[in-house]
């Protein structure tokens, strides 16, 4: 299959619109999960790009977050959980025998709908990944990374001076900036973010979205949101979930202005959801 | 159409809001009884709760409290070299071997010149205890050049004086109904008018171990057996039960099997434990000739029993670790046993560290188990070992309470008072530990 033939519309699922791109860092086809006899996404092919921001919408329990969650294999942890189908990240099928979890979750970070920071220190917290995966040398380094990290997460001039006081003690949308220090501090290719302004005031929202605009410089992120401006204004490609189906896929601006799928249009339009 | 409508289905007018008002003030009465009712049954409930605590409390500290204290009587001791050395040796085994008894007794013959015959001279040394005695052979064995010197020693009463002096039974019954002749009251009156009598803190009561004599029983082996059998319960209960749990909730699939195992988990909590008893005996001693009464042996019968409970609250405190924590750390890259070992059990380890103390202090009042595996026997000696015979606190309660010496009762209760303070002392190691880990999030 040619990305051209898949340019417009894809046959076997009736996904609307491309779902490929250039040189992608995810590819998924044909991903069907279930959840023991329930199928909650049904044939879904999707690329995600390098540096930009593909947003997931869809009406609650269309399985977005299921999605997503199988980008970095979190689908695992649920017991009765099954995925199929191929998901390669820079080629390499993410589900092979010699694919190690562990090694997957370093390249593929998550951020999560509840802030959850560890109940540790904020240094702690953020020296965390870089400690398990061995990335620090000795302890200069160690420092770097953590400075460097909370720097980036717009969080350091925040909470220079209080490094040992504990995660927990920041407010809500500090931890969710220290949850996106603490994943960048491996250095990932991918971030996943589940709904990450679901439990955030407007303001906090607001530097949540910046710092995304930020890192889609350095990452490809994909993002989970109930909220299409917050859809509209973070990203450059917009797939849109419909009970366990991949409706639509496209930029964006053009998803949001001219829909071709008359499901994404009531969506978006606001006539359910 | 109308007329048929209305006539089968009657049309609903909504009450006013003053009709509904008038309803809801009508029930009102009714439902500040039923709390007040509510409310009664409580207070009733936990005020009963608490006076049968003060009744226990009271009783156990009104009979065992004067234990504390213990009546001595001040004896002039003329170490009498023709007595304990004649030949003058000084060696440690003639030391050991002299006739102390001798001694103690011509003292108190010196006391009183005028005692004569030997039932006379019998009831005069029968206000001292026999452990006096001893008391001596101990002093001149620590210090051989006291031989032939003279020197003032308190040494114990007899139970029967001191059960008298404290005031626990009355001298004024007929003789023959009384423990001490008149004679004897008279000699001890003597000895109170010159200052020989006092009481004193009952040192004997903690560093001694079982005896005949109730003035020379103590609880000091029992609480050794109980620490070192404790020690064993929890070296060995507390990481299996851990590492248990922690299999069980995080690493193990859910399946018929791990159903089965928590029901048998479950129902082994339930067990008698005079059967995990009979189980230790016939296979720790039984099976694998391990000794009889020894601690090692107890502590492994009180693993079995303590297992469940820690397994169980060590369960119950992971399930309650948020699984967003779970997620955090498996999301970062941790593998399962990193997750588990610096998230979760971190968190849960308060939790467990209660389970484990409620379980060792359910050990620590076990009494039917230990009886199986001999710890009931009577131990003079303080076991220095996790194999040397000894008993516990409360086969200690259950041998005194049995034995027909009045001087015993008070024993019986001081030991309670002993055992009670050890648990007190645990369960709030418990809270003090609980609340120094617990971590917020």
């Amino acid at each position: 299959m040619t990305p051209d033939s898949l340019a417009n519309t894809n046959l076997e699922t009736g996904t609307v619109g491309t779902v490929t791109v250039p040189d992608p860092v995810f590819s998924c086809r044909d991903v069907n999960v279930y959840y023991g006899d329930k199928h909650a996404i049904k044939h879904v092919n999707i690329d995600i790009a390098r540096k930009q921001v593909l947003a997931m919408i869809g009406p609650s329990g269309c399985g977005k977050s299921t999605f997503l969650r199988c980008l970095n294999r979190m689908n695992d942890t649920i017991p009765n959980a099954r995925v199929t189908g191929a998901i390669t990240l820079d080629g390499k099928d993410i589900h092979e025998k010699r694919q190690d979890v562990v090694q997957l979750r370093a390249r593929v970070g998550m951020v999560f709908q509840k802030p959850n920071p560890f109940p540790k220190s904020i240094y702690e917290n953020v020296a965390y990944g870089p400690r398990i995966h061995g990335l620090a040398a000795d302890r200069g380094e160690l420092d770097d990374i953590v400075n460097s990290s909370l720097r980036r997460a717009g969080l350091w001039e925040e909470v220079k001076d209080r490094l040992n006081q504990p995660g927990t003690s920041l407010s809500g949308g500090q931890q969710q900036r220290l949850c996106i220090a603490r994943t960048i501090a491996v250095n990932p290719e991918v971030i996943l973010m589940d709904e990450p302004c679901s439990a955030l005031d407007p303001i906090a929202t607001a530097k949540i979205e910046d710092l995304i605009d930020e890192l889609r410089e350095s990452y490809a992120i994909c993002i989970v949101t109930h909220s299409m401006q917050q859809a509209a204004r973070v990203s450059q490609r917009t797939a849109y979930f419909h009970l366990g189906d991949l409706v639509e896929v496209g930029e964006t601006n053009k998803i949001f202005t001219n829909p071709r799928a008359k499901l994404t249009e009531d969506y978006i339009t606001g006539r359910f959801g | 159409m109308n007329s048929t409508t209305e006539t089968v289905t009657p049309k609903y007018v909504p009450p006013t809001a003053a009709q509904t008002q008038a309803k809801v003030s009508a029930g009102l009465a009714r439902r500040y009884r039923a709390e007040a009712r509510f409310r009664a049954y409580g207070l009733g409930a936990t005020l009963l709760g608490i006076l049968f605590v003060v009744f226990l409390f009271g009783s156990v500290f009104w009979r065992g409290f004067s234990i504390f204290g213990q009546h001595q009587v001040r004896l002039d001791v003329f170490y009498d070299a023709e007595v304990i050395d004649p030949a003058g040796t000084r060696e440690r085994d003639t030391l050991l071997a002299a006739d102390y008894q001798a001694l103690v007794r011509a003292s108190l013959k010196a006391r009183f010149p005028e005692v004569e015959g030997r039932r006379e001279v019998r009831e005069l040394v029968g206000l001292v205890s026999s452990g006096a005695a001893g008391q001596l052979q101990a002093r001149v064995v620590a210090n051989p050049a006291l031989i032939g010197q003279r020197e003032a020693v308190w040494v114990l009463t007899s139970s029967d004086v001191d059960w008298l002096l404290k005031g626990k039974v009355s001298r004024n019954a007929p003789e023959s109904e009384r423990r001490l002749s008149d004679d004897q009251l008279r000699w001890l009156d003597t000895l109170i008018r010159a200052d020989q009598v006092e009481r004193r803190f009952n040192k004997t009561f903690f560093e001694n171990g079982d005896s005949r004599d109730p003035e020379l029983a103590g609880v000091g082996g029992a609480l050794a057996g109980s620490l070192l059998t404790l020690f064993v319960t929890l070296l060995l209960s507390f990481p299996v039960g851990v590492a248990a749990a922690v299999y069980l909730e995080e690493f193990a699939r859910q399946s018929r099997t791990t159903d089965l195992i928590e029901v048998n988990i479950n129902n082994l909590a339930a067990v008698p434990s005079i059967v995990f008893g009979l189980l230790g005996l016939s296979m720790f001693i039984g099976l694998f000739g391990m000794p009889r009464s020894a601690p090692l042996v107890g502590g492994f019968v009180l693993t079995l029993l303590t297992l469940p409970t820690i397994i169980i609250a060590s369960r119950a405190a992971l399930k309650a670790v948020p699984p967003s924590i779970r997620e955090a750390a498996l999301g970062m890259g941790a593998s399962r046993l990193q997750m588990v070992a610096h998230h979760v059990l971190p968190l849960a380890m308060p939790g467990m560290l209660t389970g484990a103390i409620i379980g060792m202090a359910r050990a620590l009042g076990e009494t039917a188990p230990l009886l199986m595996i001999g710890m009931v026997a009577f131990i003079v000696d303080i076991p220095n070992g996790f194999s040397d015979p000894s008993t516990v606190l409360p086969v200690q309660v259950f041998l005194w309470s049995d034995s027909p010496e009045r001087a015993f009762v008070e024993r019986t209760s001081g030991a309670i008072i002993v055992l009670l303070l050890f648990l007190i002392v645990m369960n709030a190691t418990a809270v003090v530990l609980r609340n120094r880990f617990e971590k917020r999030w």
